[in-house]
């Protein structure tokens, strides 16, 4: 065990390298997915019935296919077919595509959330579609989707193993190299999951901070003071569901 | 480019391996059902040398990736075949899932019922069975049914320790005869048909217990 953590702390940089890596395929997943999440979302909204039809055949088919299979998909067959993109850029792309299709889930049900009053009195007091959007709407929409949408992020960042397995040299690859020069398999893993554990800890405290301003801003709430709080619940709703039905 | 010939010749194998993956579905789901049940009335025990250990297991396990979990096991407990530690192993992650699920259902017992429990003097087995848990399922019915559509989309994770599901069959496929595009393509197409009419029985049932 001692030996494992000298040769830990040895190789501390190239699993910091790691991390990095492994967050930074994370967060321009994440902003992908968000951007994805957003337009799809509001496309499900549309009078159109095209571009709801767009929309629900686009979501059912990211959702459905499997993240596994689409990863496998960009990475081995896309080229077959004359594309080649970077292993980085697969991943992204997608972890953005799937994790973006279930965001607009939570999109489309933070936005049936919010009361019909509000859009009504946002029309009557003549506020502009873009206003009653950008000062009613989505202020109190954006509290209700920050759950579902940590939720999310941690299993964006639970399925991010598999850039292991495209040739990234992420966490996961500088671990099971450490695993392989120590042949401490047992303290390689546990190490391995405690600081995945940390990474998504992280990423819930971070993003209850995120709701807590989101709140502050309606007035509801105390701010920043709170955060440190266990996580919300509400993480029982891989869809979104309970946002979707309007409230936890 | 696209070969149907290719195709044709690769789906009887990509469908063998579906088998597995089914399989494992339901061997897990059945792990994830039974075991989620136990933790969600463990973390109701009137003492907290039970709830904190169980809550401290449920958040860890849950925060951190089933693939590397499934290597873990993998590694470290020999003697077991892939396919029985990835079907324990995905069925004990999604229960710290499924656990919060019929935690959700439990609190939304009302409380009235357990007084009228404990008022007719039931002792504390016959409260769980008789009366608090089959309220708590029935309205839980639906969302447990979304995880299982969840795990089966992460079977793949299964054959990175070796196991022959679908993914791991097509991607033999495509390596030996140079079939990618055809072999995942399958893949995808299979597990398109597979699950989403299982969401929208889901969706369905959801409604109708809505009312």
């Amino acid at each position: 065990m001692s030996e494992f953590l000298t040769q830990f702390s040895r190789s501390l940089p190239s699993v910091w390298q790691g991390v990095s890596v492994t967050l930074q395929a994370t967060v321009l997943s994440a902003l992908l997915a968000l951007v994805l999440a957003f337009v799809l979302g509001f496309m499900s909204r549309s009078d159109q019935l095209l571009v709801r039809g767009l929309s629900r055949v686009v979501v059912e088919f990211l959702r459905g296919t499997s993240l596994y299979v689409q990863l496998f998909w960009l990475f081995f067959a896309l080229p077959i077919l004359g594309f080649k993109l970077e292993p980085l850029a697969c991943a992204v792309v997608a972890f953005g595509l799937n994790y973006g299709a279930y965001g607009s889930e939570v999109v489309r049900g933070a936005l049936n959330a919010v009361p019909q009053a509000q859009w009504e009195a946002a029309v009557a007091l003549n506020l502009s579609p873009w206003q009653r959007m950008r000062r009613v709407i989505l202020p109190q929409a954006w509290v209700q989707m920050i759950p579902p949408f940590n939720n999310l992020l941690i299993q964006l960042l639970k399925s991010t193993p598999l850039l292991s397995l495209i040739t990234i040299s992420d966490l996961t690859f500088q671990m099971d190299q450490l695993r392989s020069t120590t042949g401490n398999t047992a303290a390689a893993y546990v190490t391995l999951l405690v600081i995945y554990f940390v990474l998504a800890y992280a990423l819930t405290l971070l993003m209850n901070a995120l709701e807590a301003v989101a709140k502050a801003r309606l007035g509801q709430g105390s701010g920043l003071r709170h955060v440190l709080k266990p996580p919300s619940a509400g993480i029982t709703d891989p869809d979104g569901r309970a946002a979707r039905a309007g409230g936890v | 480019m696209w070969d149907w010939n290719t195709a044709r010749e690769g789906l009887p194998v990509v469908l063998h391996g579906f088998g597995i993956t089914l399989l494992a579905t339901v061997l897990g789901s059945v792990v994830a059902m039974v075991l989620g049940l136990l933790i969600a009335v463990l973390r109701r025990a009137p003492t907290r040398w039970v709830t904190v250990p169980v809550r401290i297991v449920v958040e860890f396990v849950r925060s951190t990736p089933v693939m590397i979990q499934l290597f873990a096991v993998w590694v470290l407990v020999p003697g077991l075949d892939p396919l029985t530690i990835g079907i324990a192993v995905l069925g004990i992650h999604y229960a710290m899932y499924t656990s919060e699920v019929y935690r959700a259902g439990i609190d939304a017992v009302p409380q009235g019922q357990w007084e009228a429990a404990v008022a007719l003097s039931l002792p504390r087995g016959r409260v769980w069975r008789a009366v608090i848990l089959p309220q708590a399922v029935r309205k839980v019915v639906p969302a447990l049914g979304n995880y299982v559509i969840s795990m089966f989309k992460e079977t793949p994770f299964l054959s990175v320790i070796t196991v022959q599901e679908m993914v791991h069959e097509a991607n033999e496929y495509g390596s030996v005869h140079f079939a990618y595009l055809e072999a995942f393509t399958l893949a995808a197409a299979i597990f398109l048909v597979a699950s989403y009419p299982t969401s929208m029985l889901m969706r369905r049932l959801e409604k109708r217990l809505a009312q």
